[in-house]
């Protein structure tokens, strides 16, 4: 992988340092291949990697991409876990490429599958169409029938305290990479269910103060396939990257349905 | 849309209870237990329902069923229920949203707070009650 | 269509019911020799009080019930579509009825000595 070539000449701060750099380790990836209009089987292919100990998984990939195989298909985007495009599978474990360090796996072998429970449109891109039509269905946004802006020129303004807005802020922090999607045991067989990833950004809404909406998505929620279908076994928020912990969020929202709060 | 295109796990998820810790593996054992009760609940009342059938059929039900390997059915199903039933009062209290924490700001390295202690204890004094009610009733049944 | 909440606040009040139940009902096996309690005899003594037929009825509802709707929900997770979902709702409905209907009639004609 290419590295930054340190010039140990001319600076003694700079040599200690890389006296501290590893020596590169090689490891092997083996990364899923796979057209929907073309194969109709996924094969992995190998490729042999040298990376330094900062090296995330998609560097990894990207070197692969612009160095061995252009034609590797991967979404990807900020590179610092903000913009939710990079969830793959990578030994199994859904996880987003760019938050994931090589050298953290503790492996000889790094498996790279896409995400599972998503169709896949290549490689490993993966067709967010329904997780993102499900989250619309919830009405992700501030319900009530007032607004701040206004005809006329007054300020108005929809203040909160600090407590309110710890009540949500946790659920604001998805990113809607659909990790949890992936590693939901109710996602893997009900094409219809609504999903951890759905389902918690309605109870952002709902516990925002702000939002008059409560009743309007605890309907929508309220069916075959919505929420009573997770079974709190919480391997959602086991990989949720951004400590948003779905499984929290949806058994808050179920408790409004079961009359424990109102 | 072929499966391998749509890429959803499948009843694989379902059968494969070793990730994603404990949680996960209460979720699968509560299924499996659930599911065994009722084959045994169907099962049982076939069972008793011979006693319509007189002193006899009774007593040959009896025969058939009061048998180690009968006894060892008994043993499992004490031991499913008292996993079922603990956990099942676990889940319900957690669908109503006690015990799984408090929404706050997420920290880095973000510990799923739902996934606490307390959850886990439950699990582990579900799963080791279940135990000692099996042992207890190899004691009854298998005893003297 | 009667809607999901109510469907599974009737399977977590089930399941509530059902364990206070079965905790007397396996206490009865236990207050005499658990073999001695199974014969026949013992067993026609049981019946023959009533409160004793009445917990073996509510256990037999409240369990059926939470049974089957556990299996449906399975069911229903496990595949999709609207013919599917109808034979599950509707098959497990069936299979509810028909075992409290098999277990009641024991019950009932055991507990009035018609055997
Ligand atoms: C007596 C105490 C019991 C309690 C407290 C209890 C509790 C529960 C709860 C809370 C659930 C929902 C689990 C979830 O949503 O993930 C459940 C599911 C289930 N129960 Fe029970 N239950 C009990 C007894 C039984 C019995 C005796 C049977 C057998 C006839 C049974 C069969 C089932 C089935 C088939 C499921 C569905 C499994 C699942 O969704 O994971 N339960 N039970
Ligand atoms: S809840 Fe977490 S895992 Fe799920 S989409 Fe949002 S950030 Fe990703
Ligand atoms: S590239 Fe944006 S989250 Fe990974």
């Amino acid at each position: 992988m290419a590295a930054i070539k340190i010039h140990e000449e001319n600076d003694q701060n700079v040599k200690s340092i890389a006296a501290d750099i590893k020596p590169k380790n090689k490891i092997l990836f083996k990364i899923t291949k796979f057209n929907p209009h073309v194969d109709t089987h996924m094969k992995y292919v190998d490729y042999d990697v040298e990376y330094e100990h900062w090296n995330t998984v998609l560097d990894a990939l990207l070197m692969i991409k612009h160095k061995v195989d252009p034609s590797l298909a991967l979404r990807y985007s900020c590179r610092q876990a903000s913009c939710g495009s990079c969830g793959m599978m990578i030994n199994d474990k859904p996880s987003l490429a760019c938050f994931t360090k090589i050298n953290e796996l503790g492996s000889d072998v790094v498996k790279i599958e896409p995400m599972s429970n998503f169709p896949i449109l290549r490689d490993l891109a993966v067709d967010f169409t329904q997780m993102f039509n499900t989250h619309k269905k919830l009405k992700p946004y501030i319900i009530r029938s007032d607004s701040e802006i206004s005809q006329s020129n007054e300020i108005k303004e929809f203040s909160q305290d600090p407590d309110s807005v710890e009540k949500y802020i946790q659920f604001a922090n998805c990113i809607k990479c659909g990790l949890c999607n992936s590693a939901c045991p109710t996602m893997a067989t009900d094409s219809s269910f609504m999903g951890p990833q759905a389902l918690t950004q309605a109870y952002r809404y709902v516990s925002d103060d702000r939002d008059k909406g409560k009743n309007t998505r605890l309907k929508i929620i309220d069916e075959r396939h919505g929420i009573w279908r997770c079974h709190f076994a919480g391997s959602c928020s086991k990989v949720c990257p951004k400590g948003v912990d779905p499984a929290m969020g949806i058994q808050f929202l179920r408790s409004y349905l079961l009359g424990f709060r109102d | 849309m072929n499966k391998q295109h749509n890429n959803r796990i499948g009843i694989k998820a379902w059968l494969n209870p070793w990730r994603y810790g404990i949680e996960r593996f209460a979720y699968w054992l509560m299924r499996i237990t659930g599911v065994g009760l009722l084959v045994y609940f169907i099962m049982h009342i076939y069972e008793t329902s011979s006693i319509l059938d007189g002193k006899e059929i009774w007593n040959k039900m009896l025969d058939l069923t009061q048998t180690p390997e009968g006894h060892l059915i008994l043993v499992l199903v004490i031991g499913m229920s008292t996993f079922h039933t603990i956990n099942g009062i676990r889940i319900m209290l957690g669908h109503g949203g006690i015990g799984v924490g408090k929404a706050s700001r997420p920290d880095y390295p973000y510990a799923p707070k739902s996934q606490n202690m307390k959850n886990k204890l439950c699990i582990y004094a579900s799963i080791g009650l279940a135990a000692l009610a099996m042992l207890y009733s190899v004691e009854v049944m298998f005893g003297e | 269509m009667i809607r999901e909440s109510m469907i599974m606040k009737i399977h977590y009040a089930t399941a509530l019911g059902s364990v206070a139940l079965v905790v007397i009902h396996v206490l009865f096996r236990l207050t005499q020799n658990f073999h001695d309690s199974l014969k026949f005899d013992n067993v026609i003594t049981n019946y023959s009080l009533l409160p004793y037929s009445i917990l073996l009825e509510l256990i037999l509802i409240l369990i059926s019930i939470h049974g089957f709707n556990g299996l449906r929900v399975i069911l229903l997770e496990l595949n999709q579509g609207q013919k599917y979902e109808t034979i599950i709702t509707y098959g497990c409905l069936a299979s509810m009825i028909a075992l409290i209907t098999y277990g009641s009639r024991t019950i009932l004609m055991t507990s009035m000595g018609m055997i």
